[in-house]
């Protein structure tokens, strides 16, 4: 049998608040510095490959601006806000519509994106291997897709927590992790369409 | 402290064909008398700090006899602080400056009207070289007139790469320039004394990356004009009295050998691999890897890999006689 | 509490574990979640990864001994010079590093645990599984011999070479996957250490009295999110490129193989200081110690930190100066790298103040920072002579440039490592490693190394480029090479006592009881081992030295904040 003593310092000052921000949120926000830098290398990949293809088609001539999917998107951002805020007031009824609502609006986007998807391949050809463009725009495009996804399926997880009356005020703080995730994949999007289909039109 | 450590350096690196302290073209002077001033700058530094992290473990250790109470703690000092700040950040703006004026000379001065345009294409692993003032092809040795100071004809390089990354490096006349594939980089050269100035790929190219070696031939004016004059002509076609040879040109035309190689006035224009027509001009084979020997040729034809494992021209299966014949043809590729 | 003065109290009662069967034991390393667990995982798995990675230098080394040597094929020779910086930079330096931030951070800032403990293990196990898929290529292609499918694109794979038409079958995948893996759980755990400093912290324990260790762990952490993650974006694109047919660096389909280099350096060269800079904590922790002195400038040592993290963002393209970026381009990257050596020698000039005018103890762990201090000046001098772009234009690619940065890698963290060892060795086992062991790995190791690493500039000066499995006589390369190939056999010898020294103290390691340096982080105040909740009570302080505090009532280090 061994028993170890040792000493650890207390100090005088023991009665000082000491507050520390919240662990979620911190490390929500380290994510979202890394994905940016992931994001940020595939948006020059594309600005640097603009107008490099060899062959078509170009952007000019297939894409469209996708209206719809960017309106559903940005006004998710706005129903997750109140998802959390009314959760926060205790308001289950009213975080319950605000989250569907929010998975809804982000599922119209999805599907916007599928349909652009299909239509290039459809109608133009365009697939990944047709040219530089072909590259760049499905997988910047793609891998916000790719987080769009990623979120609805952690929104749809928290709705159905929701739904199934195991959510109360003092996960509000949880929720509003998710929805900083969600804010950046909207924040993301605002880039993407610039870079895509305003600069690179 | 410069020109010693130049003595030093240019004496104890002389011995080597490739030492950077042995400059012999203008790129490589400037960069040797900057690295001078860099190397003398940083081993003052090492000096001075080396001496007192020194003079401070010997005269700052414990002794047995020292008392058992803890030294004086002290926590910092601003003015300490800020004085070994300042005295570097004045180092940095002087080595910077310095260096900015080498970049400018190399690369930002005016090409002569004199100059000589050669392009050069990495390979794996092989180096072509196309004059296209002069209409002359060739591989792996590359021609270029001395330049007299006075009235400089300096080399500019125009290069790329048909396949990977390549680099271009002989150390007595320059630093080395990327040869990269979709681009053109551009590097001058301009040796003051005739002579064989040798070097090798510095990019890591592939399994053979080690054998691209670089081999450049610096000639009076009239040598390279004479050289451009024998490159210029057509291989001959001309094999009185000697059979074999004339029989190696015919299985040479008639074997996949003309899909990669060109003889210039047969039939033979394949790209893919060095240009044949004045082979047997050259002193080495295989990108300076082997000595230009009629017996070396043979074997490298016989079976490449053998000499040098990895290279991409296939060993074409010939029978004895067939590989007599192409030997015998190709030597007479002058 | 009313005193004014630090209470002393007894905290633990760590009691033996009774023997179990080896599956229990097994199972709970596998499962585990507590920080000093996984820290110590991450540490093993990266010594198993550095005897792997050393052995493939030995190899090399036989090779280059002598010219026109056929110890090893050229292939086999590629695949050796690519698994060993591959290894050693990703599967034993970043893990090694985690591994010691991992076990101190949260014992240095009074914490139970990590912020994520589960994302810790995913961390851990992420990496593990991609470096097990890394050399799992040995077993592809043409078996052991042929040394497999193993990557043999060089450890910062250039487009084109790793285009599916260069390099077919799978060994640039292995290299692409296992990277795209370790680069996950890399970001995890900088996530987990950075959220840890920031949440975890006990009580008093403010920014400005944080140990400088674990202020390296932090600016650390932070430069992983901006360096690492462009590397993984590179290697989705790469990956694309390889199993999708896109053509992100495709030169035949108008691609780019420079964008490849940007993309890597971005990453490549503050992964650098992502190694280094952990190890100047181990040695801002062990040089006050063992000079018996609070550090020198520990504000101006926390400047330091940070600009060398925000500057070593700004400097990858100095690894590009041969590729044609013309005039303004290269000025501004030689600006930029230069620049760094001045936060650069405020760290080696305090280390210096912290020395003068203290009593140094010259244990194992002190020799090796002190060595760390000469070496880390050398690597750095040598960096300046780099940053001068016209004298890279000759040094780039060559083995001076192999010398530079071994003798940062080795030189300074692997030395630094060392020490760290020997340092906390007692505190992760309870057990002190043997002193003269020690000293003889010391001197072995630090002769090995200087023959190696200080002779390799020389062929570099003579023209000698790197990553060629062979060379002709006649350059003035031979002996040089011999030179560096008996360092290597030192070194050899100098770390096989080290791993000798490891297993043996685990056993029969003098008892170090809870502080045996005299020390004055908080570390030191827990048990050794420390119990798996580390404190009883959660500690407050009121210094950067709380344990100096306990130790000298009369002179507070409060008094000099």
């Amino acid at each position: 049998m061994m028993q170890t003593t040792s000493t650890i310092p207390i100090s005088a000052d023991a009665e000082q608040a000491w507050v520390l921000p919240s662990r979620g949120v911190v490390g929500m926000a380290c994510l979202i510095v890394a994905e940016s830098a992931i994001f940020l290398i595939f948006v020059v990949a594309y600005i640097y490959y603009i107008g490099k293809s060899l062959s078509g088609p170009l952007p000019a001539q297939v894409l469209d601006l996708p209206v719809l999917g960017t309106i559903c998107l940005l006004s998710s951002s706005i129903t997750i806000h109140f998802a959390v805020s009314a959760l926060r007031k205790g308001s289950i009824r009213g975080c319950t519509l605000s989250l569907a609502g929010t998975v809804v609006l982000g599922a119209i986007f999805l599907m916007t994106t599928a349909r652009e998807w299909y239509h290039l391949i459809h109608d133009f050809g365009l697939t990944i291997r047709t040219n530089l463009f072909g590259t760049t725009f499905y997988s910047l495009v793609g891998l916000h897709a790719t987080h769009v996804v990623i979120g609805l399926m952690m929104l749809t997880t928290a709705l159905v927590l929701v739904l199934s009356g195991r959510v109360g005020v003092r996960h509000a703080e949880r929720l509003e992790v998710l929805s900083l995730y969600w804010h950046f994949v909207d924040g993301v999007w605002v880039v993407v369409f610039l870079v895509v289909y305003v600069l690179g039109r | 402290m410069i020109p010693i450590l130049s003595r030093i350096a240019g004496s104890g690196f002389v011995r080597s064909p490739t030492s950077i302290f042995n400059p012999a073209a203008t790129p490589a002077h400037s960069v040797f008398g900057l690295s001078m001033l860099v190397l003398s700058v940083t081993l003052g530094i090492f000096l001075i700090v080396a001496s007192l992290l020194l003079y401070v473990v010997i005269r700052f250790r414990h002794r047995p006899s020292d008392s058992e109470q803890e030294p004086p703690q002290i926590y910092g000092s601003n003015q300490i602080e800020l004085s070994w700040t300042v005295i570097p950040i004045l180092i940095v703006v002087m080595l910077f400056l310095s260096t900015t004026r080498v970049i400018l000379e190399t690369e930002a001065s005016p090409k002569p009207e004199d100059a000589l345009d050669v392009t050069v294409i990495g390979h794996q692993f092989w180096w072509e070289y196309r004059y296209p003032k002069l209409g002359v092809v060739t591989a792996n040795e590359l021609h270029v007139p001395v330049s007299d100071p006075m009235k400089p004809t300096p080399t500019y390089l125009s290069m790329s790469s048909a396949d990977m990354d390549h680099s271009f490096w002989v150390p007595r006349l320059a630093g080395k320039m990327d040869l990269i594939p979709n681009r053109v980089n551009t590097m001058w050269i301009d040796p003051q004394a005739a002579g064989l100035y040798l070097g090798q790929c510095a990019q890591y190219c592939g399994v053979q990356h080690a054998k691209m070696l670089l081999r450049v031939y610096a000639q009076s004016p009239e040598d390279f004009a004479a050289w451009v004059k024998q490159q210029q002509r057509q291989a001959s076609q001309d094999f009185s009295g000697n059979a074999a040879a004339a029989e190696g040109q015919t299985v040479f035309m008639h074997s996949a050998c003309i899909n990669c190689h060109t003889i210039a006035g047969t039939v033979a224009t394949g790209r893919f691999g060095p240009d044949l027509t004045h082979l047997a001009s050259r002193d080495t084979i295989a990108s300076g890897a082997v000595e230009n020997t009629p017996e070396n040729l043979r074997r490298w034809i016989a079976n490449p890999s053998s000499m040098k494992p990895g290279v991409l021209m296939p060993s074409m299966h010939l029978n004895d006689h067939d590989l007599d014949a192409i030997t015998a043809y190709l030597t007479t590729l002058h | 509490m009313a005193q004014g003065h630090p209470v002393l109290e007894a905290i633990d009662q760590t009691v033996e574990a009774k023997r179990r069967p080896p599956f229990d034991v097994v199972y709970e390393w596998v499962s585990t979640v507590d920080h000093k667990k996984i820290g110590l995982m991450y540490i093993a798995y990266a010594l198993i990864f550095l005897l792997i990675g050393g052995l493939q230098a030995v190899l090399m080394r036989i090779q280059l001994a002598a010219p026109n040597n056929h110890f090893v094929s050229p292939q086999v020779f590629n695949r050796l010079f690519t698994m060993h910086g591959t290894t050693m930079v990703f599967f034993m330096g970043m893990p090694m590093l985690f591994g010691f931030g991992n076990y101190l951070v949260p014992l240095m800032i009074g914490a139970r645990d990590m912020a994520f403990p589960r994302l810790n293990a995913f961390s851990f196990w992420i990496s593990a599984f991609g470096g097990m898929l890394l050399y799992f290529s040995y077993l592809g292609g043409d078996g052991l011999y042929g040394m497999g499918s193993a990557p043999d694109v060089g450890w910062f794979a250039y487009a084109p070479l790793t285009a599916k038409v260069f390099s077919p079958g799978h060994s640039t995948d292995y290299w692409t996957l296992a990277i795209l893996l370790s680069g996950i759980g890399t970001t995890g755990t900088a996530l987990n250490i950075v959220t840890t400093t920031i949440c975890m912290r006990c009580k008093g324990m403010k920014l400005s009295r944080m140990p400088l260790f674990v202020w390296l762990m932090l600016v650390t952490s932070c430069m992983v999110f901006v360096a690492v993650s462009p590397l993984t974006a590179a290697q989705i694109m790469l990956t694309l490129d390889r199993y999708l047919g896109a053509h992100f660096f495709d030169t035949q389909a108008g691609g780019s193989a420079v964008l490849w280099m940007h993309f890597f350096w971005i990453f490549g060269h503050p992964e650098v200081y992502i190694l280094v800079l952990p190890a100047f904590g181990f040695v801002n922790e062990i040089i006050p110690v063992f000079s018996r002195k609070a550090i020198f400038g520990y504000p101006a040592m926390v400047a330091a930190s940070v600009g060398i993290g925000f500057i070593s963002l700004s400097v990858w393209a100095h690894h590009m100066f041969t590729v044609g970026m013309g005039p303004a381009g290269n000025t501004f990257f030689v600006f930029a790298t230069m620049v760094i050596s001045v936060p650069t020698g405020i760290k080696i000039f305090n280390w210096l103040a912290t020395l003068w005018g203290g009593k140094i103890i010259f244990k194992v762990p002190m020799m090796f920072c002190i060595a760390f201090l000469f070496q880390f000046l050398v690597a750095g001098l040598t960096g300046i002579m780099l940053s001068a772009a016209p004298f890279n234009w000759q040094l780039s690619g060559s083995y001076f440039v192999v010398a530079h940065f071994h003798y940062v890698l080795v030189g300074a963290i692997v030395t630094s490592l060392f020490g760290a060892f020997y340092y906390w060795y007692p505190k992760a086992t309870g057990r002190m490693m043997s002193e003269t062991l020690g000293r003889w790995h010391f001197w072995l190791f630090l002769i090995g190394f200087h023959l190696t690493f200080d002779f390799m500039h020389v062929p570099g000066l003579l023209g000698m480029p790197r990553r060629i499995y062979t060379y002709e006589a006649g350059r003035g390369w031979e002996w040089w090479n011999l030179i560096v190939g008996i360092g290597a056999v030192f070194q050899v010898i100098g770390i096989s006592i080290f791993v000798y020294n490891l297993v043996r103290s685990y056993s029969r390691g003098e008892i170090a009881g809870h502080d045996p340096w005299d020390a004055w982080t908080l570390e030191w105040a827990t048990p050794s081992p420390p119990p798996a909740y580390n404190f009883a009570v959660e500690p407050m302080v009121a210094s950067r030295r709380p344990l100096w505090d306990l130790k000298h009532p009369e002179d507070q280090d409060e008094n000099y904040e």
